[in-house]
């Protein structure tokens, strides 16, 4: 037994490998990164896990489905937006079932510190009947891993193991074990559950509805839920909300029931409420429980009290002080009033990005049009948004700045204008390209090829160079309006033309800016 | 036995690196220890924090309340500003005080060093020249938790050892660097400290600080330059004049 220091993340991926990890499979995403970082590192040397970057997580979660089919475990790692992409495979997943192992651990970014939103991925679980686990430290990720793996095992269910950011990227010393030895290969040969034909998929819908029972009974056994009968103030703290509560009240008189694992405890809550007068529910999230338990029309006897009805903040992340706010405990005094008039300091593209040469020639070959908008995607290049580049005006989901390029397209607007990463154009933007070509849609598609996915730290694009052009001539990108220019003050002027030839162009049309991101090649 | 850290900076400057020595150290003696950082999109050039805390007993939130850091440990001395309102009453500051431009409404330097001088409990020391006096100006961060090792519950020895570790791959001549910026940290915040403990207003020790050549800046001698500096005669010349040696100026015993 030894002990690490490790990211809650990087818990997760030794608490995989320890539990007999065969593969796994992820896009890259703050704040789950480091995850399958950790596990490729870690694996390198002995090999026996296969590591390599998916092309989105829609892909990611087929490929470990695939691994689970033939009896080895598999871990997928993606952040809460990545489940979205992966919904159908998924939520399908949970109606197969699973043969080897298969465990989801997705990290949730409350307060929105890298992300479009702060969606609560309990829900996805809760949606697809699944168990969740929640840990509420980096020694409990790296445990609940074993759990998780087993429980899959023996529920036949794929298990999501949720994190939120502040685990995933804060570290703590863990107690590691002895490792598993892998599954040996075991193909699964049961046609009827893996061909979801509407006849089978009911077959199997009922067997995952059957299931329920059993997962209540863990939910409720379960030594991550833990009930504490005592004063007449009830609390139920989710996952990490438990340490903001401990934080501020440790071996108070309160009567809590702390929740980290899911199907929600419903004996263990019925218990609480019949105890206490009041109800607190903290959770780093939606208000999940706290809807949950409150229902339509409230409980009888019982104020149940949390994000909905202004305890505590409806939105954004929680931390030791909203929730000791909550608690009704006062400030701790400090030694200084916030500072409140300070400069801000934002985050910038690196000073040489290429992506700032790319913007600049756009902005100048867009400067002709009265107000131009320029819809784009997620990657350090959604910085351009702010000044001095302003140079792009959407960024909603991967792969969104083609498709609504488009639509804006057919309404009748003019310059129809999408801006894209290389590896966000792998992600999710080859089939809106294609969409958009068949229908000969007049849009030009601005492809940043920085070789690399930069934002989340250099990780290996799918779709550069070579493959990212045969890939748009293949979508039917006619040659001539295949563009690659190469980003640099030098180069201005003349890209500026190409951009301007190509707007002028009635039809689909791709301009590439090729150059190599900066982190990427200090790295190399 | 507890202690909550604010780790400040600007994103590039290192305070991970910061931080991997204290984690070390901490775990090392055995200590509990939680800390969070940024990564991501907050990571690009902007502002950069992490919550670093070690104790002898459980430690519950990753994250520092408001008022419970015992210190802000910062690369840069606006940054500083960002978290003081975490501090508890008696809280600590330790700061380089070279300032990182990288934004065009970047506050005066000297108003930043007025607000953090208002603080006794502080110890600021000149990051750009120690590291350049000890081999490379990237090393502004080792300078700085060099100073702060003062506030911290770690031999010198083990904190170096771990600052070792972290430059290990890229050669010895790399660690001396790194070990020497982090020993003229440390002497000069003892250096600091004994001025500002003599009597010596914060802003005129942090100008004395920035005069002296740093190999020269002698704890043992910071009394007899309080003495000097007290004099507005003998710290004028001092005060305005570039860079001086340390032994060439002190009058010893004076
Ligand atoms: S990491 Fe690369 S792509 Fe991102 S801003 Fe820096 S140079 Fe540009």
């Amino acid at each position: 037994m030894s002990r690490e220091i490790l990211l809650g993340d990087e818990a997760v991926g030794l608490g995989a490998i320890h539990s007999g990890l065969s593969g796994v499979y992820a896009y890259p995403g703050t704040p789950s990164t480091e995850i399958f970082e950790f596990v490729e590192r870690a694996t390198k040397h002995m090999g026996g896990v296969h590591a390599f970057w998916s092309t989105n997580e829609k892909v990611a979660y087929e490929e470990a489905l695939g691994m689970s089919w033939a009896g080895k475990r598999a871990l997928v790692c993606m952040k809460h937006v990545g489940l979205n992409v992966a919904a159908d495979a998924f939520m399908n997943s949970a109606v197969t079932g699973t043969n080897g192992g298969l465990v989801l651990a997705v990290a949730d970014d409350p307060g929105m510190h890298s992300s479009q939103n702060e969606q609560d991925s309990r829900y996805f679980a809760q949606f697809a009947l699944i168990p969740c686990l929640e840990p509420r430290n980096q020694q409990e990720c790296y445990d609940m891993m074993f759990e998780a793996f087993d429980m899959s095992e023996e529920l036949s269910l794929p298990v999501m193991v949720r994190l939120v950011t502040r685990i995933a990227h804060s570290r703590a010393g863990v107690e590691t074990r002895a490792a598993r030895d892998p599954n040996p290969l075991n193909p699964s040969r049961d046609i009827k559950k893996w061909t979801l034909l509407p006849s089978n998929a009911r077959v199997q819908y009922k067997h995952l509805t059957e299931k329920q029972p059993e997962l209540l009974r863990r939910s409720e056994a379960s030594r991550f839920n833990e009930l504490v009968l005592a004063g007449k103030r009830g609390v139920i703290t989710c996952g990490i909300a438990d340490n903001y509560y401990r934080e501020n009240l440790a071996g108070g008189d309160d009567s809590v029931l702390a929740i980290r694992q899911y199907p929600v405890p419903v004996e263990s809550i019925r218990r609480l409420v019949e105890h206490v007068e009041e109800l607190l529910v903290l959770e780093d999230g939606y208000p999940l429980v706290e809807t949950m338990i409150r229902g339509l029309f409230g409980l009888a006897g019982v104020r149940v009290a949390g994000r909905m009805t202004g305890e505590l903040p409806r939105t954004g992340e929680l931390d030791p002080d909203i929730v000791r706010e909550a608690l009704g405990l006062a400030p701790r005094p400090t030694a200084h009033a916030a500072a409140d008039d300070l400069a801000n300091r934002p985050p910038a593209l690196c000073k040489g990005c290429p992506h700032t040469d790319s913007f600049r020639a756009l902005n100048e070959a867009l400067s002709s049009f009265d107000n131009p908008q320029v819809f784009s995607d997620i990657g350090c290049y959604t910085l351009a948004a702010l000044p001095p580049l302003e140079a792009i005006h959407s960024c909603v989901a991967m792969g969104a700045s083609i498709g609504m390029a488009a639509g804006a397209a057919h309404a009748g607007y003019t310059p129809a204008v999408a801006a894209i990463g290389d590896s966000t154009f792998s992600h999710g933007g080859i089939t809106p390209l294609l969409s958009a070509v068949q229908q000969g849609v007049n849009l030009n598609v601005l492809v940043l090829d920085n070789d690399t996915v930069g934002m989340t730290g250099t990780q290996r694009s799918m779709s550069t160079g070579e493959t990212l052009d045969q890939i748009i001539l293949g979508a039917g990108v006619a040659r001539e309006h295949l563009r690659v220019i190469t980003p640099t003050p030098r180069n201005h002027d003349a890209n500026v033309a190409v951009i301007r030839e190509e707007l002028a162009y009635d039809g689909p049309s791709v301009i590439i800016a090729r150059r190599s991101c900066l982190e990427a090649i200090k790295k190399a | 036995m507890d202690k909550n850290i604010i780790l400040a900076g600007v994103g590039g400057q290192g305070i991970l690196s910061i931080a991997f020595v204290i984690d070390n150290a901490a775990l090392a003696s055995g200590f509990e220890f939680k800390q969070a950082e940024v990564h991501g999109m907050a990571q690009r050039g902007g502002a950069v924090q992490s919550h670093l805390r070690y104790a002898d007993h459980e430690i519950h939130s990753d994250l520092i309340p408001k008022g419970a850091a015992d210190l802000v440990l910062s690369v840069e001395p606006l940054e500083v500003m960002r978290y003081w309102h975490y501090l508890r009453p008696d809280g600590w500051i330790v700061s380089s005080v070279t300032p990182y431009v990288n934004i065009p409404d970047y506050p005066e330097p000297e108003r930043v060093l007025a607000q953090l001088a208002t603080f006794p409990s502080c110890i600021l020391v000149d990051g750009a020249q120690i590291a350049k006096a000890a081999g490379n100006l990237r090393a502004q961060n080792m300078v700085a938790v060099g100073a702060a090792s003062l506030r911290l519950d770690f031999p010198e020895e083990l904190l170096l050892t771990y600052v070792a570790a972290l430059f290990e791959r890229k050669g010895p001549a790399i660690v001396e660097v790194n070990q020497q910026a982090f020993r003229l940290g440390r002497i000069a915040g003892r250096f600091f400290r004994g001025l500002v403990e003599a009597g010596v207003p914060v802003p005129t020790a942090v100008e004395l600080g920035r005069r002296l050549a740093p190999e020269t800046l002698d704890p043992a001698l910071a009394a007899d330059w309080a003495r000097v500096v007290a004099d507005p005669e003998l710290a004028a010349p001092i005060l305005q004049s570039e860079e001086i040696r340390a032994c060439d100026q002190v009058p010893v015993g004076a």
